[in-house]
């Protein structure tokens, strides 16, 4: 108990000292912990949203491009494929194919036109507003809500691609009508949109005012189209009539779709027929992909492993030395106890639970902080893997 | 009080040696040593406190033959029975006056800490003019109150004998007289002696005896 009371003043009358003593060693048994709590969760939720998504069907190409654009809706941006390709899917009736277009963003999120079989598929709840329903509407993931500070009847507009770009890629007005649950996972980063709202983004489809009149068609007089056409940013009640897409369905794009087999049997005849390497599509696998990057992500964690504990050794050092010679220092003040009378063991107990006391502190904190990381792992986790999209 | 007789002391190793034939000091007695640096005075003191062991010889201090005691029984008697006043001080700079005079408590089991022993603590400081400054750091008091919180921390054990090393050494003439008067007074108080090592020959007539170590110089230089 004296032990402890002079360990206590002498921390506390030194606190800067141990202040930092404590810190650097929290420091030291705190960092390789969070780095495995977070490594294994990142793991766990790469794993499991590959896992979740059974086959990608996309352009020719860089695989992990195309599983980071259409899981995580990062910024690659593979080559589109048209969507016939989606049409030949349902036709075969082997699999349902979810259509994933995330060519464009808004106010810093990815925005992804698919259908409502997209919601349905990763088990997406609305936790406020509705889902998607008309033309124009956009829902957002709980992380865009809270970044942008929007809620159901705000709205968004898209980002305009290129500033130079007078062909297409208008901004576009979407109401928000409805904000997802949060799921710790790439949705939560996400402006879900129809895909023909996408196809709208990007120019494909639009709406402007008529370009006759039914009195124009009645007096006979000749139509003239020029620019002097107003053309609609958001689609309301009122024109949502009037937009229309030019061309066939089939060849619109889209960045990749995902394929969610009836069953076994079906996936892999599903692979056979997409093993063609001439074939400008590819079906792929998002779990041996994901795996893949898992794989050499941890081979990089081992060589960071390795590099952790040298600096934690080298650190170790360092404490233990400026504990040594914090002993040393105190050369006189043990003379002085043992002069007084005290045992060589008290002297010891003394200074083992200064060391005790600051090995528990730093324990205590470098604990806590773990505790906060592990119970935070997930949501940063989904928060870090989206990040960059 | 202390009853020397034969005594010889040598450090391994070195030349040094220090021979004591005799000598003694009485219940309430007040004795300086004094002798030139390396003649032993400081070694002396050791032997007497049971810091070192003597080759030979034996050393009785109230009543107990230090030399043969055991070492846990030579920290109990040293804890119980003597008083410590150094020349630094020996402060810790990290405890408060009031905690500095109650440290032999905290380290050793042969003090017990009791209510009892911290009103001596503050009756002591008191009656040495420190009493307003018990909370302070050894940094915030001046050399001379501090060698008051050492002098207080020498006799709140209550020892029969105070071993003093070069107690005023670092303090300027005037407090130098001051501290000593305040040492016996409290010594006196507590009924206990001192033996005293000091350079300090303008101090020397305040003792009752005074043991000039040059007596065994040619023996301690031997």
């Amino acid at each position: 108990m004296n032990a402890l009371y002079l360990a206590f003043a002498y921390l506390r009358y030194h606190w800067a000292r141990s202040l930092v003593l404590t810190l650097v060693t929290a420091l030291i048994l705190f960092v390789p912990v969070a780095t495995q709590i977070l490594l294994s969760t990142s793991e766990r939720a790469l794993v499991a949203r590959g896992d979740a998504t059974p086959l990608l069907l996309g352009s020719r190409g860089s695989q992990l491009d195309l599983t980071m654009a259409a899981l995580y809706f990062s910024d690659e941006r593979p080559e589109p494929i048209p969507m016939r390709e989606v049409e030949t899917l349902w036709d075969s009736g082997l699999a349902v194919p979810i259509p994933v277009h995330t060519a464009f963003s808004s106010g810093g999120f990815r925005i992804v036109g698919t259908t409502l079989d997209y919601f349905d598929f990763r088990d997406l709840s609305i936790s406020k507003g509705r889902g998607l329903s008309v033309l124009g509407e956009a829902v957002i993931g709980a992380n865009v809500a809270a970044a942008l500070g929007k809620s159901v009847g705000d709205t968004l507009v898209s980002s305009p691609e290129n500033l130079f770009d007078l062909d297409g890629v208008y901004p576009l007005e979407m109401p928000i009508v409805g904000i997802l649950a949060p799921t710790n996972s790439a949705d939560d980063q996400a402006v879900f949109v129809d895909i023909k709202t996408a196809w709208v983004i990007q120019g494909i489809g639009h709406g402007h005012e008529d370009v006759v009149t039914a009195a124009e068609v009645a007096a006979g007089s000749e139509a003239v189209a020029n620019a002097a056409i107003v053309q609609y940013q958001r689609i309301t009640e009122d024109n949502i009539e009037s937009f229309h897409f030019h061309g066939s369905q089939d060849d619109f794009p889209t960045s990749a779709v995902i394929v969610v087999p009836n069953d076994t049997r079906s996936a892999t005849i599903l692979k056979g027929r997409y093993l063609d390497g001439e074939s400008p599509t590819q079906l792929i696998e998002p779990a041996s992909v994901i795996q893949g990057l898992v794989d050499r992500i941890f081979r990089i964690k081992s060589l960071l492993d390795v590099v952790t504990a040298i600096i934690a050794v080298a650190a170790l050092a360092a404490i233990g030395l400026a504990i040594f010679l914090s002993y040393r220092l105190r050369a006189r003040e043990i003379a002085t106890a043992v002069k007084l009378g005290a045992r060589r063991g008290m002297i010891l107990r003394l200074l083992s639970a200064e060391t005790v006391t600051l090995l528990s502190l730093s324990g205590i904190i470098a604990g806590l902080s773990a505790t906060i990381v592990s119970r935070n792992a997930e949501a940063w986790v989904g928060w870090l893997l989206a990040l960059g999209t | 009080m202390i009853k020397v007789s034969n005594l010889t002391f040598r450090y391994s190793g070195t030349s040094f040696q220090l021979r004591v034939p005799e000598f003694s000091l009485q219940q309430d007695e007040r004795v300086a040593i004094v002798g030139p640096s390396g003649s032993g005075k400081t070694t002396l003191l050791n032997l007497i406190a049971g810091i070192l062991t003597p080759e030979a010889g034996q050393i009785d201090v109230a009543g107990l033959d230090v030399a043969k005691l055991s070492n846990a029984a030579r920290r109990r008697f040293r804890a119980s029975t003597i008083g410590f006043v150094f020349q630094d001080f020996a402060l810790l700079d990290y405890l408060s006056a009031r905690q500095n005079i109650l440290y032999p408590y905290r380290i050793t089991p042969a003090l017990t800490l009791t209510q009892e022993a911290r009103d001596r603590a503050e009756a002591l400081a008191a009656s040495c003019g420190i009493a307003d400054k018990l909370d302070r750091h050894p940094a915030e008091l001046s050399q001379g109150e501090q060698q008051r919180v050492a002098i207080c921390r020498a006799l709140v054990a209550q020892p029969k004998l105070i071993l003093s090393d070069e107690a005023t050494g670092n303090l300027d003439p005037d407090s130098k007289a001051r501290i000593l008067d305040l040492l016996f007074e409290q010594a006196t108080e507590a009924g206990a002696a001192v033996l005293a090592v000091t350079h300090d020959h303008e101090l020397l007539p305040r003792f009752k005896r005074v043991l000039d170590f040059a007596q065994f110089r040619e023996t301690a230089t031997a």
